[in-house]
């Protein structure tokens, strides 16, 4: 990615190449500790919903801003995480996860030049799908029709914590997960 | 490495996702077929995270410590006059209390009765919560060798907790009465009927199929019935509640949402046990003595 700008750069060091891998890195490996965080004994209500909302905002986040450090392959394995930690049915938040990641990165170059409202508004559009589609495919996997509920309050808590994540993650985008300021 | 021309790399980058979404579904499909499979992969995980999370839990009981003290001192005034007249209260039943325990203890001499052995226990922290958004359990830490196994009861200080569903080298995950998938056989204490608990993953598990012709009683106690060999006879589950549509819910004695330490009991109980528990109850080298093989 580097190669194809033009400029002088300081000579690819070791240590430089270190420094821009664990920078490369900084957003699955927060997004992964941030999961493993979020399963603590905190004693917060509602701690399973913050968890799947936490996994939804940085996925969706860093696909949209920052793609090249998050790929599938990363996001597949976030979302095996989240469903061991949350004993979900297995595949279930690896297939919201991934699908949050399409839908980012498919509407990137129109998202990425709006404001942060625009932003925001469809995240919790996407927040709400993936709650659907998580509602659904438990009850279909359970053979019980579920109360919906839990999926409202995951939803709520999603699109509610999306602004307080995006100024940490944005703080971050700019200057940690920077590659370029190694 | 491979060196690729570059339509070939866009083709496959356009590709990978697609294929990984199939494998997801792939995923789900393996873990409803092999659902063994799935629990040890959650196991290994938890005994890994369990010693992080006994470190995080003591600072973290210190600082709900503190918050309930505030909380407390704010409400000091009412909870006095509240416990002045409790107290009074519990006088008087420790009164009844003692004089049929001496009643008791001579009954029971008159008729040479056998006491039951008492039930031996662990005692675990729990330390995390190991539900989801669709599911009730905590995760408890143990140490190695710990001897727990499926299907062994939880009690906190006041009352039923749960029971044993995964047992790990390091931790085990114990399913609250609260979750959906929690069927409790109780019986009624004043009407002696029995009933089912059916957990519905909100605080309050319903009562359900009692006989025809008995009405559970608002505040009447609930304790479990040693039907189907699962439970014994007579541990505390909590109190009825009717809800705002007349449904019978039971307000648990213990404190699911606040649990830190737990009670693990053995009564060597097998009478109940899922089809995939069953499927690994098998296999241990050293089968239990004490109760015949009910599964032929």
């Amino acid at each position: 990615m580097d190669d194809r700008l033009p400029g002088i750069r300081p000579r690819p060091t070791l240590w430089r190449r270190l420094d821009m891998s664990a920078r490369v890195g900084f957003p699955a490996s927060t997004t992964a500790l941030l999961l493993i965080a979020a399963a603590a004994p905190l004693g917060v209500p509602g701690q399973a919903e913050w968890q799947e909302a936490i996994a939804l905002g940085c996925v969706f986040f860093w696909s949209l801003f920052r793609p090249a450090s998050m790929p599938p392959v990363l996001v597949f394995l976030l979302g095996v995480l989240a469903d061991l930690l949350d004993y979900a049915p297995a595949g279930l938040g690896v297939l919201s996860l991934l699908l949050v990641h399409g839908f980012a990165l498919r509407w990137r170059r129109s998202l990425t030049r709006q404001g942060f409202l625009l932003v925001w508004l469809s995240f919790a559009a996407v927040a709400w799908g993936a709650a659907a589609l998580q509602w659904a495919l438990t009850s279909l996997l359970m053979f019980r029709l579920l109360s919906p509920g839990p999926a409202l309050f995951q939803a709520a808590i999603s699109a509610g914590i999306y602004p307080a994540l995006a100024v940490l993650l944005t703080a971050a985008h700019t200057t940690l997960a920077e590659p370029r300021r190694a | 490495m491979i060196r690729l021309s570059i339509p070939v790399r866009q083709a496959l980058a356009k590709l990978t996702l697609p294929v990984l979404i199939a494998a997801a579904f792939g995923l789900m499909l393996l873990g409803k077929a092999d659902a063994l499979l799935a629990e040890r992969a959650r196991m290994a995980l938890a005994d890994a995270l369990a010693p992080i999370y006994a470190v995080l839990a003591q600072p973290l009981a210190n600082a709900h410590a503190v918050i309930d003290n505030a909380d407390h001192m704010l409400s000091l005034y009412g909870d006095n006059a509240q416990l002045r007249q409790e107290n009074e209260r519990l006088r008087h039943w420790q009164s009844v209390a003692l004089a049929l325990d001496a009643e008791n203890a001579t009954l029971k001499a008159n008729l040479r009765w056998i006491p039951d052995p008492p039930a031996s226990f662990v005692t675990a922290r729990v330390v995390a919560d190991a539900g989801g958004v669709y599911a009730r359990a905590v995760l408890l830490s143990l140490g190695p060798n710990h001897g727990i196994t499926k299907g062994q009861i939880a009690l906190d200080d006041r009352g039923l907790v749960g029971r044993v569903t995964e047992v790990g080298t390091r931790s085990a995950r114990v399913l609250l009465i609260t979750d959906m998938n929690s069927r409790i056989p109780v019986t009624l204490e004043t009407s002696r009927a029995r009933a089912m608990l059916v957990g519905t993953n909100s605080n309050r598990p319903r009562l359900m199929y009692w006989p025809e012709g008995i009405q559970p009683a608002e505040g009447e106690r609930i304790v479990t019935s040693a039907e189907a060999g699962a439970f014994p006879a007579g541990l505390p589950v909590g109190t009825v509640h009717y809800t705002a549509n007349n449904v019978p819910e039971v307000e648990p004695a213990g404190r699911l949402d606040r649990l830190e330490v737990v009670r693990l009991f053995d009564y060597g109980l097998r009478g109940v046990l899922a089809p995939e528990m069953v499927s690994h109850a098998e296999t241990p080298a050293r089968p239990d003595p004490r109760q015949p093989d009910r599964r032929h």
